[in-house]
């Protein structure tokens, strides 16, 4: 053992390093937590639950960034109080988040220097270099100290982001949801490394919503259903029926229904061609894509090679460079937005508070924004309301789900139910072509099952479906044909049923190329 | 993990209004103590500008017609204001309304008063709202930040009368005041019956309620309040966001450069570098107080219509100069903005 790591904790496998007891937690009128008792167990402890189960909550009050209501916290056995991030890191209590908090401009040491809780004022770059080299070789990883964070990938990233938390003196690790950001031939080698630190003694809280995870690293599963711990299990007791039953309660399981597609056949409703894009981000090159009517098509690749950018070009959010975009059969390529939106497109973001919606109007204010030629009248000067709530009751019906309250604030709703908001708000416009990013992601099994029946049934009924997707799969269930997205330019497109993960894998990591 | 943050957010603090009266409050406190510092009584110089304002038809009169400039500048910042620009060029784009109503008004000399007013109006509209369109195209096309253009704008608009009335349009007849030949009376805005109002407060008062109803209402309301929440948002469902930001800027410019029009035509009668006693930055203060909402816009013009007529009748009772109205509306924009403009709020 040599000095770079702080040391895991020496523990006695009786003690409990961390536990929370009767954790109550409200959020307005919402309860997020309702006397919440969690004991770590040493090794891997996965926090299992769907979304809004409380988990993030949990371990938030756990790092200080929020403060419980009611409840108190045991370290090795000790009360103590956290207050503040600052409180938990001083008692070793690391949390890597699941949004990296790196400073992109700063380098690697740089980064972790800013970490150290005992800084000096005259930085010694090359003793902290030297420390992240010393840890990086225990860990059997490679970064290098000197480059600027922004230039690394995000697997590269989140590994500054645990030497950071270790070396800045951490002896419990929290990972928030750590492989959602990661490609999946990446999350391999990142459990690799959290072996290694489970083998080194530290003890891990690992959030996590999916089954395959916690089976793959756990030696303990603990939960959580609506803000209570409902069991903890260690990991030879928990079958994956156990734990979805854990998980939804009456085990009211989600069917899988993927109804075989039409098959393309239809006229295409997208051609790009030669699409080629400038501006901030990846840059799009030479882009042949097309998509026809009663297809689904698919666009695998590990994020941020494009899939963003590729969404904006046919949106009307990004302009092209050179290159032609066919909607419907007509030249779209300098259409607005507003153009694009009303010539049939319906667009399902990644990001649907922060880029799709106003979070402070209300969802029938939101719903009319999108459709607002159809609902003003007079030209503009006064709204249609009475059909905006026709229209907004209909959207949620016709797809069998439960229309939330037409005048609570886009703010006031879940991840999963804005989702959805926004999913019946683009398909109740009968688009033509619908492009998807990510619908399911960050979604509980539930709520992804039905994101992806939607788009199932809107191809079935003859709309061209663009999904792009880090999920391979749902690509594979889904998509009539997959194309591959490789640092702005498409590097493969194939039938599902011709290729295998592995193989997709290769061509998103560049290794490989058909096209 | 984004409805956690959100909730965070929302602390209890101070009702808008019970905000909105504080600072009204600690603005007359700072009005008083600068009056204190000074070396006169704050009470005695409160008692004359109540009685010579409210206290009397000539007094309530002149705080009128000071409030008409102050709803519209004020007006030309709320408009920009509610997608989220700052027009900080009110006071330019008053000078330059002014100056192109003054251009109509000695050329079309012989035109009858019902085409010739409209045509002022409407060169007015234009001056004030090219000026102000012209930071927005240059802010839509992300090319350079409003905030800049509006304040240097301001120097050339002012200067443009500065050159128009020291040179071409001097009037001859008066000695060596720079300013123009008196309008003809076909160019003078009619006064509401005997009284010093000029019917200008109409056009005020019709463009709050219109304002009102645009926001509330309308789709323009709705998709402006879209911009203003969140721009890449609206833009991504459809909003023209640019072509508003040159609308929203060409409006408050035009209302602008209507406060210069009833300041040449209907109180000074002719074009001088005075025509503004610091309207537009006034203005700006107001839409700032109100939070860019038109129905706080009236109530707030007006009290600081009070402390600039007030301001007049000092400078005669108590021979307090007119300078510590500026000072006390400066100290109180600071506390208006204070925490706003730092970046804390921004959208995370």
């Amino acid at each position: 053992m040599t000095t770079a790591l702080p040391g895991p904790p020496d523990a006695r496998t009786d003690e409990i390093p961390l536990a929370a007891r009767g954790i109550v937690k409200r959020f307005g009128r919402v309860l997020a937590l309702d006397r919440a008792d969690f004991e770590l167990r040493p090794g891997v402890h996965v926090l299992l639950g769907e979304n809004g189960a409380g988990k993030s909550t949990l371990v938030k009050i756990l790092y200080g960034r929020v403060n419980a209501d009611e409840g108190e916290i045991f370290l090795r056995g000790a009360p103590v109080e956290i207050r503040t991030p600052a409180d938990a890191r001083r008692l070793g209590i690391g949390l890597v988040f699941q949004d990296f908090s790196l400073i992109p401009a700063l380098t690697v040491a740089e980064n972790v220097a800013l970490f150290l809780p005992e800084l000096s004022r005259l930085l010694r770059r090359t003793q902290i270099e030297g420390r992240i080299s010393e840890l990086c070789q225990h860990l059997g990883i490679d970064v290098d100290p000197t480059v600027r964070v922004g230039t690394l990938s995000v697997p590269e990233q989140q590994r500054v982001e645990i030497i950071r938390v270790l070396l800045g003196g951490a002896r419990i690790l929290i990972f928030d949801e750590p492989t959602s950001a990661l490609p999946p031939h990446e999350t391999d080698a990142f459990f690799e490394i959290f072996r290694r630190l489970r083998d080194d003694g530290y003890p891990i809280v690992f959030i996590t919503h999916k089954l395959r995870e916690v089976f793959a690293l756990g030696d303990h599963v603990t939960v959580m259903r609506r803000g209570t711990v409902i069991d903890t299990l260690p990991i030879e007791l928990a079958t994956e029926q156990r734990l979805v039953e854990l998980m939804f309660g009456q085990a009211e399981l989600a069917t899988r229904t993927s109804e075989v597609g039409v098959r393309s056949g239809g006229a295409p409703v997208l051609e790009l061609a030669g699409v080629t894009t400038t501006g901030p981000g990846r840059r799009l090159v030479d882009i042949d894509l097309s998509v026809s009517a009663g297809e689904l098509v698919g666009v695998a690749g590990v994020s941020g090679n494009g899939q963003r950018e590729l969404g904006d070009v046919i949106l009307g959010a990004a302009r092209l460079a050179r290159g032609k975009r066919v909607l419907f059969g007509r030249d779209a390529s300098r259409w607005t937005v507003r153009q694009i939106r009303e010539g049939g497109v319906g667009f399902i973001g990644e990001n649907a508070l922060g880029m799709e919606l106003i979070w402070s109007m209300t969802l029938e204010e939101n719903l009319a924004l999108g459709s607002l030629s159809r609902f003003s009248r007079a030209g503009g000067m006064s709204i249609d309301w009475p059909a905006v709530q026709e229209h907004f009751e209909q959207a949620f019906s016709e797809l069998g789900l439960k229309p939330p309250d037409r005048n609570a604030r886009a703010s006031t709703l879940s991840g999963g139910n804005l989702q959805r908001f926004v999913i019946a708000r683009e398909l109740a416009r009968r688009p033509k072509l619908i492009v998807a990013l990510d619908p399911a992601r960050g979604l509980d099994v539930r709520s992804a099952n039905i994101v992806r029946r939607l788009l199932a049934k809107a191809r079935n009924e003859g709309a061209g479906v663009l999904l792009i997707s880090q999920d391979l799969a749902e690509l594979s269930e889904l998509c009539d044909r997959i194309v591959v997205l490789h640092e702005g330019g498409i590097v493969a497109d194939v039938a599902p049923d011709e290729t295998d993960a592995y193989q997709l894998g290769r061509f998103m990591s560049g290794a490989e190329s058909s096209a | 993990m984004t409805e956690l943050a959100l909730t965070l957010r929302e602390r209890p603090r101070l009702s808008a209004v019970a905000r909105r009266l504080v600072w009204v409050l600690v603005g007359f406190a700072v009005y008083c103590a600068l009056i204190l510092l000074y070396g006169k009584n704050p009470l005695a110089a409160l008692h004359d500008t109540f009685t010579n304002t409210l206290g009397s038809t000539y007094g309530f009169e002149q705080v009128v017609i000071k409030m008409i400039p102050l709803v519209l500048t004020a007006m030309a910042v709320a408009v920009p204001a509610r997608i989220g620009l700052v027009n900080v060029g009110g006071e330019g784009q008053l000078f330059l309304g002014g100056l192109c109503a003054t251009g109509a008004a000695i050329t079309f000399t012989s035109l009858p008063a019902w085409v010739l007013l409209p045509l002022m109006s409407l060169f007015a509209i234009i001056g004030g709202g090219a000026l102000a369109a012209v930071a927005g195209w240059l802010r839509a096309r992300g090319w350079l930040s409003e905030v800049f253009s509006t304040v240097l704008f301001n120097y050339i608009a002012i200067l443009a009368v500065s050159v128009l009335v020291f040179g071409p349009w001097r009037d001859p007849t008066s000695s060596n005041y720079p300013q123009t030949r008196l309008f003809v009376p076909a160019a003078q805005i009619p006064h509401i019956g005997s009284s010093q109002v000029d019917i200008t407060v109409f056009v005020a008062i019709a463009v709050v309620i219109a304002f009102d109803l645009v926001l509330r209402r309308t789709r323009w309301g709705l998709e402006m309040r879209a911009i203003g929440a969140n721009p890449q948002a609206a833009a991504r469902n459809g909003v023209p966001v640019r072509r508003y930001i040159v609308a929203c800027m060409f409006v408050g410019g035009a209302l602008a450069g209507l406060a210069g029009m009833d300041q040449v035509a209907g109180l000074q009668l002719r074009l001088n570098t005075g025509i503004s006693s610091g309207f537009g930055y006034l203005g700006f203060l107001i839409s700032w107080l109100s939070g860019h909402n038109p129905r706080l816009i009236v109530p707030m013009s007006f009290l600081l219509a009070l402390l600039a007529a007030g301001g007049d009748v000092l400078q005669i009772t108590q021979s307090l100069p007119y300078a510590l109205v500026n000072v006390m509306s400066a100290v109180l924009l600071i506390i208006v903005l204070f925490g706003r403009s730092a970046g804390v709020r921004s959208v995370s």
